[in-house]
């Protein structure tokens, strides 16, 4: 069976049973970023320790990616024949706001502070015939 | 302190050029700029450049002229004009020099802006942001204007108003891009590329080139009998906390974008407030944008723009004009040039030389606001 790997280990962990999204803390003041940074934009501070970032949260504002995106950087498939427009947005998770895609891409299910959760999503298979993936948000209320 | 008037203008068209290279097109604004001041390209004592991806306008001098003059680079995304015209006038304000030129070009390909430089640290893997389907910037625009539409309470049928309004005063301006009026219905069924936002509701990537030849305010005289001067002009970054393009993250608190900062700035600077303005050039990347950036300038409260689209406010006719030249929409975004076009169109019609497009309320201040990635804007202020 394929295995998933994760598009960046360093931004994203799929070695457990669940996804998990590394932020970064600023030891001196406390913010949270997302991906680590080696320095807070906040403070100025220096010190970062790497955290893992809760996994659910409320939708902060989306919308729907409407024609292929360019490629690169885009490592999924962007023939125009074949592509399905897909939903990005931002999830307020408790520690701060991620940008990310969305499972759901139909703007009528889609609204401001609805509950999502992190998943991930397929961008391509690798050589080794693995699943390379991203994360991405899901509705709550739709299961997982 | 120097004050700075501004004494001669001159474009290339914008749109698309076969066989013209944006620095051409750059150096054609720059004599037409000369010739409308009544110099030479020798009288230049300086200037500044800005172009994304046309060359390093210092070049142009062995086009212009080899005199030797300072030419000094600037670059800053959309506000790259903002930042040649700022630069500028600070020489002429400190007293360095009496006579120089700000002018802007470039050329892009077709299709939207893509990064090529990875926006995020890439350690130990691909380049997951770009990579995922994201950094793109129809996407950020879409986000920050279907947020603000739902707080706010704007219609889509607003940001369809903005973008016919666009095409319609591209139609009747000779140096446009695009100059067919599309009607609201046009807009609204043209394809969906990024919800709310539809293909005829963005600016797409151009052509052109803008120059101005600038001067000490009190020789303005010698050069022209209309002179218009520059009573601010300034540039701001963003702060902690604002949603800005690109980013994959934000902070829970939310702070004012950096077209807030530079709009008090510059009102500040030239002692006038947002009422006292007679016609504004916003930056309109996509139809959204114009929406949010009335209120961000000052224009009015937010959520007031749904009403004032509905009575034609901002219309050519109306009580504030803005985009009076079709803006971005209609003239597409040759990033160096983009923000010098404002500032050409605000000289036509504070002189009253706007023609079929000339505002009717005898305009004595006028307005112009770039912003762009990575959260930066430029605001002037100009009055006869």
């Amino acid at each position: 069976m394929a295995q998933q790997v994760s598009v960046n280990e360093f931004v994203l962990d799929v070695s457990g049973d669940q996804p998990v999204l590394m932020g970064g803390r600023c030891e001196a003041c406390g913010n949270v970023t997302f991906p680590v940074l080696q320095g807070c934009p906040k403070c100025t501070g220096t010190d970062i320790e790497r955290v893992p970032l809760g996994r659910e949260g409320t939708l902060w504002a989306w919308t729907v990616q409407g024609f292929p995106p360019k490629s690169p950087p885009y490592l999924g498939s962007n023939d125009p024949a074949t592509f399905e427009p897909f939903g990005v947005g931002y999830v307020a998770l408790p520690e701060v706001i991620v940008e990310g895609r969305l499972t759901e891409a139909e703007p009528a299910k889609l609204k401001e502070g609805m509950p999502m959760r992190l998943t991930v999503e397929k961008l391509f298979d690798n050589e080794d015939g693995d699943e390379v993936v991203t994360f991405a948000f899901a509705p709550m209320d739709a299961g997982e | 302190m120097n004050e700075v008037a501004i004494v001669g203008i001159g474009m290339h068209p914008f749109g698309r050029h076969e066989g013209v290279t944006g620095m051409e097109q750059g150096a054609i604004a720059a004599r037409a700029a000369c010739k409308d001041a009544g110099i030479s390209w020798h009288d230049v004592q300086f200037a500044v450049g800005g172009s994304h991806e046309s060359g390093k306008p210092d070049r142009m001098v062995s086009m212009l002229g080899l005199t030797g003059l300072q030419f000094t680079n600037v670059s800053n995304g959309c506000a790259t004009g903002g930042t040649a015209l700022s630069t500028a006038c600070n020489a002429i304000m400190a007293g360095m020099y009496d006579v120089g030129v700000a002018l802007g070009f470039d050329k892009h390909p077709r299709g939207a802006f893509a990064s090529n430089e990875p926006v995020h640290p890439v350690d130990g893997g691909l380049d997951w942001y770009g990579g995922s389907g994201m950094a793109i910037n129809p996407q950020f625009f879409a986000m920050k204007i279907n947020r603000y539409m739902t707080k706010h309470n704007i219609s889509q049928r607003s940001l369809a108003r903005v973008a016919a309004k666009a095409t319609r005063n591209g139609a009747i301006n000779p140096m446009a891009w695009r100059k067919k009026a599309f009607s609201e219905e046009e807009v609204l069924q043209s394809q969906m590329l990024a919800y709310p936002l539809t293909q005829y509701m963005f600016c797409s990537p151009g052509e052109g080139g803008v120059a101005l030849v600038l001067c000490r305010a009190d020789l303005a005289h010698k050069f022209t009998s209309k002179p218009i001067y520059v009573r601010s002009a300034v540039m701001r970054s963003r702060r902690f906390g604002s949603f800005e393009v690109k980013t994959s993250w934000l902070p829970p608190e939310e702070e004012v974008g950096p077209t807030v900062d530079a709009s008090k700035a510059a009102f500040e600077q030239a002692g006038i407030g947002p009422e006292d303005v007679d016609v504004a050039q916003l930056q309109d990347t996509e139809s959204g944008a114009e929406i949010m950036h009335m209120a961000e300038n000052g224009f009015c409260e937010d959520g007031e723009q749904e009403h004032m689209l509905e009575r034609g406010e901002t219309e050519i006719n109306g009580r504030l004009p803005v985009n009076t030249d079709g803006g971005c929409i209609a003239n597409g975004e040759p990033i160096g040039a983009s923000g010098l076009r404002q500032i050409y169109e605000n000289v036509l019609q504070l002189r009253g030389d706007a023609g079929q497009r000339q505002v009717q309320n005898d305009p004595k201040v006028a307005y112009t606001h770039v912003y762009g990635s990575p959260g930066i804007s430029g605001v002037t202020i100009l009055s006869r």
